[in-house]
């Protein structure tokens, strides 16, 4: 069997990628799929401590983890789609017009 | 009355009380927005969400009467009624009911999606309740999911502007990006503790657990609230978002929520990790004078008016975390008292910057609030008023905050901390003073166009009004509050009352 | 005498066969038995009865993304029903009334329906009057 350290290292290899592509990426779409990831990673973190601890406990987590997901997801989309209708454009660094 | 409702309902029930009564306000406007023609004007959907406002403070009132019962949580362990919940219910409540009553004059006539905005407040209003209450980490997850949500998407109603979609933008990503790192926390702390539960994990860690997995987990979730409460590293989107977002919804923004992660932030560090106290002290020590300190230099140089009262928020945020290095649960009660504040003042005076930009911001810079003394005595009065008590100066909630605050830092031996933050008051008060200097000088022959076109409404005159009394009442008979405070404080951590009392001769 | 467990998929296996053939069955049949004849009338473009008018390759809106963010949205609902609908049968021995459960799932479905009855009055589901500001 696979031992349960494995599916930490893998997920916390996800995480550190979707926060990676926060940082780094330059589309706004792309920088809210990092955000995504880093979602999914914790998720598999959750299943694996579910796997250890409580099956229940940390699969019910999941699932709303998965709903709050969904719905940032829905939120965030139409606020990409303002910002593109003001802008025209989806460039984060052309997102400037408050500066400090 | 209150015994009634405990006969009435069951228990459980009557623990969300007033969530429920919020959840029910936000969906009955939802029904009549959608059913109404699309002409029809939305303001009176404004009164409806009032007053579900006023029935969950009542709400959360009635609740004392739950705390004669033995059992303290309800729903299986995850939703507990405290003095604790109680307060911050009763303050985040407050704070709706103004912010949704300088809404109500504020907002542009027609269109604009008013019903939705409404209907936003009051489910925001749900999660920022439900989070000052929630001792399980699940529901604090989706509790301060709802705010967030909400908030995220108000912070861009002006659609239209360009500057509207960008702060929106700003704080969905960078909000999201900092529950991410909340939720793994959770994970870690999950992991480390086999439990969700904050009492629970509270003896897990106690008695060993893997102490590696919970400094980690400390540490993740530290980002996440300090990031919602805009503390020194985590500050970045604030001046940025409130300069973008319309005004009402900054002064709730800049207080309900925060008010609400303050609850959680001391729920985490006294009911979750008490037994860490020696190693997140100095972390929040660090955190303190850096949100102090950058937030007032930067403060220092804005020409906008509520970009300046954004680097002002996070100084202040630094002012209250100063709290947290005071020696037992004195730190709860000055920080407790210190967000209730914090909250009316700040309140107050992005309702007088609304009435005063208007809500388009069509005059946004310090130089711009020139002479409004003289053009409108009122509202010039009002926000001095706010601003002196922002300052901290005597017979103002700000005053009792910062005394508070500063004295039970030096109770808890950071002498330094305290001494940076009476340095960092001085700061303050240069750029609030510059503010006053500005709205108290005679306006010139060609000064832009006359601010305040529409007469004060009667729902923002009452929102001032409210304001300012809580400021007045905090700043010259602070000791009930402080009561409430020390209560809920003793009641997440009954150990240590004596130096409670000690405050309580105010 | 042991079965293989593969063996319990048999009835799958007949389900599949027969949908495949009855589908098979019906174009063939209609193959044979159906007239063909053909006129001007028949071979223009079936519009519902209709004169069709205009060109079959006109473009609207089918606002993808609003449809796509409400599928996301109403897609995850069933996330909680499924649980509630495996769990349903045995919660009087978790300590619980079934009465509970269902009335549980009456109020969840009921902020769902608040929300489908929000959408559809705000016109969002209407792709005919295609509005700039949705």
């Amino acid at each position: 069997m696979i031992p349960l350290s494995w599916y930490l290292i893998l997920s916390a290899v996800l995480f550190t990628l979707g926060v990676t592509g926060f940082l780094v990426k330059r589309n706004l779409i792309t920088v809210f799929m990092s955000i995504e990831l880093m979602l999914n990673a914790v998720n598999l973190s959750f299943v694996t401590f579910a796997h250890l601890w409580d099956p229940v406990k940390g699969q019910v987590f999941v699932f709303f983890v998965m709903m709050v997901a969904a719905a940032e997801a829905a939120v965030g989309l139409a606020i990409i789609i303002s910002v593109f209708r003001a802008r025209a454009t989806l460039a984060v660094d052309q997102i400037d017009l408050m500066k400090l | 009355m209150t015994l009634d409702l405990l006969h009435l309902m069951p228990t459980d029930l009557f623990r969300i009380l007033p969530e429920v009564v919020l959840t029910i306000t936000g969906v009955l406007i939802m029904l009549v927005d959608a059913s109404l023609p699309p002409h029809v004007d939305r303001r009176n959907l404004g009164w409806l969400a009032a007053l579900g406002t006023v029935f969950a403070l009542l709400a959360s009132q009635a609740q004392l009467a739950l705390l004669q019962l033995a059992e303290r949580t309800g729903f299986y362990g995850t939703v507990e009624t405290s003095t604790f919940s109680i307060f911050f219910h009763v303050l985040i409540c407050g704070i709706v009911l103004v912010t949704l009553l300088i809404a109500l004059d504020t907002l542009p006539e027609n269109g604009h999606h008013k019903g939705e905005f409404f209907a936003l407040i009051t489910f925001g209003a749900v999660g920022m309740c439900l989070l000052t209450s929630a001792v399980e980490l699940l529901v604090v997850f989706i509790a301060l999911e709802i705010s967030s949500i909400a908030t995220y998407v108000l912070a861009g109603y002006r659609k239209e502007n360009g500057r509207g979609p960008e702060a929106a933008i700003k704080y969905f990503l960078l909000g999201s990006f900092a529950t991410g790192f909340f939720l793994y926390g959770i994970a870690m702390v999950f992991g480390a503790t086999g439990s969700t539960v904050i009492s629970e994990i509270a003896t897990r860690v106690h008695t060993g657990g893997h102490p590696g997995l919970i400094l980690l987990a400390l540490g993740l979730m530290l980002v996440g609230i300090l990031f919602k409460v805009s503390a020194a590293p985590f500050h970045i989107w604030t001046p940025d978002v409130y300069e973008g977002a319309p005004s009402p919804v900054v002064a709730l923004m800049s207080t309900a929520p925060k008010a609400a992660a303050f609850a959680l932030l001391i729920r985490i560090l006294y009911g979750a990790f008490p037994a860490l106290q020696p190693i997140w002290t100095p972390l929040l020590w660090l955190v303190a004078v850096l949100s102090m300190t950058v937030g007032n230099l930067a403060a220092l140089r804005q020409h906008n008016v509520k970009r300046m009262l954004a680097y002002s928020s996070i100084a202040h945020a630094g002012y209250l975390i100063a709290a947290f290095a005071g020696a037992g649960n004195t730190g709860i009660t000055a920080a407790c008292f210190y967000t209730a504040a914090y909250a009316s003042m700040n309140v107050g005076a992005f309702a007088v910057v609304t009435l005063i930009s208007g809500y388009e911001d069509e005059l946004p810079l310090i130089k711009d609030f020139r002479g409004v003394l003289y053009r409108t005595p009122v509202l010039g009065g009002a926000l001095i008023f706010f601003l002196i008590s922002l300052i901290g100066i005597p017979f103002t909630g700000g005053f009792f905050g910062k005394f508070f605050s500063f004295t039970t830092a030096m109770g808890g031996g950071a002498v330094w901390l305290v001494l940076i933050g009476l340095l960092n008051s001085g700061l303050a008060a240069a750029y609030y003073l510059r503010l006053i200097v500005s709205i108290a000088q005679k306006p010139e022959g060609e000064s832009p166009v006359p601010p305040v076109a529409q007469p004060i409404g009667v729902a923002v005159s009452a929102a001032l009004m409210l304001a300012i009394a809580a400021t007045l009442v905090l700043g010259i008979a602070p000791g009930e509050v402080l009561k409430n405070a020390a209560e809920g404080a003793y009641e997440l951590m009954p150990h240590s009352m004596q130096m409670v009392n000690s405050l309580v001769f105010f | 005498m042991t079965v293989p467990y593969s063996w319990q998929y048999l009835p799958l296996l007949m389900h599949i066969c027969f949908a495949i053939g009855l589908g098979i069955f019906m174009l063939v049949a209609s193959w044979f038995i159906g007239r063909r004849r053909f006129s001007k009338v028949k071979q223009q473009t079936y519009e519902c009865g209709m004169m069709p008018q205009g060109d079959a390759r006109g473009r609207f809106s089918v606002r993808f993304y609003m449809v796509a963010m409400l599928f996301i949205l109403f897609d995850v609902e069933g996330v909680f029903m499924i649980p509630w609908a495996v769990i349903y049968k045995k919660l009087p021995s978790l300590g619980c009334s079934r009465l509970f459960g269902f009335w549980e799932i009456v109020v969840y479905l009921g902020f769902v329906a608040v929300g489908l009855f929000y959408i559809i009055r705000k016109g969002i589901l209407k792709w005919s009057d295609d509005r700039a500001d949705l």
